[in-house]
């Protein structure tokens, strides 16, 4: 396809609870995400996949193993990855437009410097980081308002929107970091079906528009199937890949194609995997 | 199967926890006030109950004399407004950074919260003593009391707010690239500011009930010196007078900061 973007390689992590006793959260995670691909990650709770992609945030330290972006290792978070939150984590006191632009604070952009050579005398042409203007934060506020059919509720709180115009909020806020990948901690767990599906489709229609890496963790196979170029099945205790299934329907895709014959194999086929797994986990 | 109309069956009505209509709420409380007026005026009707408990006549008698050219009335609300003030904005400006402080460096709590804890279950009028020997009859020693009531109550209600920041919201600044310092000036201190505002509302209250106790000793002004005087010569109406007057200030002093409350948080 394309050149790896996030490699992940042996990656270990144990968690201390009290008493002594450790849980062992990742237990030797492999994973290559590549440029433009949606990779989603289904698997029963326990799985690691919030600690996984905690790590590739840079939310969570590890314990072995190595997580690169670009070769670069990974020591922290930063506006190079976009995090979508099942809980909006919209901030409550500012607008939406303001939520928006507060995403765009830290970002820094490069600008030409002329400065005369100390030898020859000629001009070298240098770059500086400098952050983004006013009038520019509000512009590409607005474009990613628009992006998410926002328009009109720029001076709006939070707690004034639904729970679907929220997480679009926190989509519309993680685009315009304009960062090179979006990782997703269940996005849309927290919304009804109906609200789930639209933002389905409107996530699939801006990842198409919009070229970006996306990794998505999911415990809905359907909705893993239906977004994903490739759905990683993650196993519980300990947290390990299980298997990797390539998902090979055509793009645009929407909810019809949840009626596709193939949809349905797949479906079937990592449902029966993260099923089975379920029923063995001791309750 | 016969129908059976809702009107013909018996509907059991569950215990309904709303608020309940605006205007039934509105005459309630009208009612509440004049009835307990009405009440007053009546058993102070009773001759043996009058010569300890002065009827409202009396006390807007009390309040005419007071305030008129040579009376005190607004000589002791100033001089106790200003005791409170001046205790309660002592509070306030060092119990936010102090509360801030626990809340971002644990040590920080861990050396300061014993004490604080100590201190809490201490009423700040039993330091009145030591107070008095150490800084005098002065107005220092008034301010020092409330202070202390009103640093302690704000420095617990707004750490507990420090405490309960979601942090979903410190996460989401990280991955946006945030400093430490920038969390802590754009995240942690606006995400506390309605613990902040809490927190006034409980130091003031604070403040007025320690100011009245610290009055009655050591000092010649303010309404409670005002009503411990009054006290000794059996003028109830004075007392009345003086309570009342607390009571107002209270009132108006907490719907002031609920104005402010409601201004800037509206958000909430």
């Amino acid at each position: 396809m394309s050149e790896t973007l996030i490699e992940i390689r042996g990656v270990h992590k144990e968690y201390h609870v009290d008493g002594g006793a450790s849980v062992n959260a990742l237990n030797g995670v492999d994973l290559e995400i590549k440029t433009n691909e949606f990779v989603c990650v289904v698997g029963p709770s326990g799985c690691g996949k919030t600690t996984l992609l905690n790590i590739i945030a840079g939310l969570e330290p590890f314990d072995t193993g190595s997580v690169t972006m670009h070769g670069i290792p990974i020591v922290g978070p930063g506006p190079d990855r976009g995090v979508i939150f099942q809980q909006y984590a919209l901030f409550p006191w500012m607008t939406v437009r303001k939520n928006i632009e507060y995403g765009m604070k830290f970002l820094r952009k490069p600008v030409p410097v002329e400065h005369p050579n100390g030898k020859t005398g000629e001009g070298v042409r240098k770059t500086r980081m400098v952050p983004y203007g006013k009038e520019e934060k509000r512009k590409m506020a607005d474009h990613y308002i628009k992006m998410v059919n926002l328009t009109g509720f720029e001076d709006s709180y939070p707690k004034a929107l639904s729970g679907g115009m929220k997480q679009r909020v926190a989509i519309a806020r993680a685009y315009a970091l304009n960062s090179d990948v979006l990782l997703m901690d269940e996005p849309f767990g927290a919304l009804d079906a109906q609200t789930r599906a639209q933002l389905q489709e409107d996530l699939l229609s801006t990842w198409e528009k919009e070229k970006k890496t996306a990794f998505f963790i999911t415990h809905d196979v359907d909705e893993a199937v239906l977004l994903a170029t490739r759905v990683v099945i993650m196993s519980a205790r300990p947290g390990q890949i299980k298997e990797i299934v390539d998902i090979d329907l055509p793009y645009p895709r929407n909810q019809a194609t949840k009626l596709d014959a193939a949809f349905n194999t797949y479906k079937n086929y990592i449902w029966d995997i993260v099923y089975k797994m379920y029923l063995e986990i001791p309750k | 199967m016969a129908h059976v109309d809702a009107k013909q069956v018996n509907q059991r009505k569950l215990k309904d926890f709303s608020d309940g209509n605006d205007k039934i709420k509105l005459l309630l409380m009208v009612c509440s006030i004049i009835g307990g007026a009405l009440g007053w005026y009546f058993i102070t009707l009773v001759p043996s109950i009058n010569t300890f408990l002065a009827s409202p006549a009396q006390v807007f008698r009390a309040l005419i004399s007071e305030s008129s050219a040579d009376g005190r009335y607004f000589k002791d609300i100033t001089i106790s407004l200003q005791r409170v003030l001046i205790g309660f904005g002592l509070a306030f400006i060092t119990s936010v950074p102090v509360a801030f402080l626990m809340g971002w460096y644990p040590k920080v709590r861990n050396v300061i919260e014993p004490w604080i804890q100590f201190f809490r279950t201490i009423p700040p009028i039993a330091l009145i003593p030591l107070v008095i020997l150490a800084m005098g009859l002065g107005e220092p020693p008034k301010y020092a009391i409330i202070f202390v009531a009103a640093f302690l109550v704000m420095v617990v209600t707004i750490n507990q707010g420090i405490k309960e920041v979601d942090k979903i919201l410190v996460k989401a600044a990280y991955t946006f690239g945030a400093a430490d310092k920038d969390l802590f000036i754009d995240i942690m201190i606006p995400a506390a500011f309605p613990y902040i505002l809490v927190g006034a509302r409980l130091g003031m209250a604070a403040s007025l009930t320690t100011l009245i106790a610290a009055e009655l000793t050591g000092t010649m002004f303010g309404l409670g010196a005002r009503i411990q005087g009054a006290q000794q010569f059996m003028d109830t109406s004075i007392v009345l007078l003086g309570i009342i007057t607390i009571g107002v200030i209270g009132f108006v002093l907490d719907k002031l900061l609920l104005l402010v409350e409601k201004k800037l948080s509206k958000w909430k």
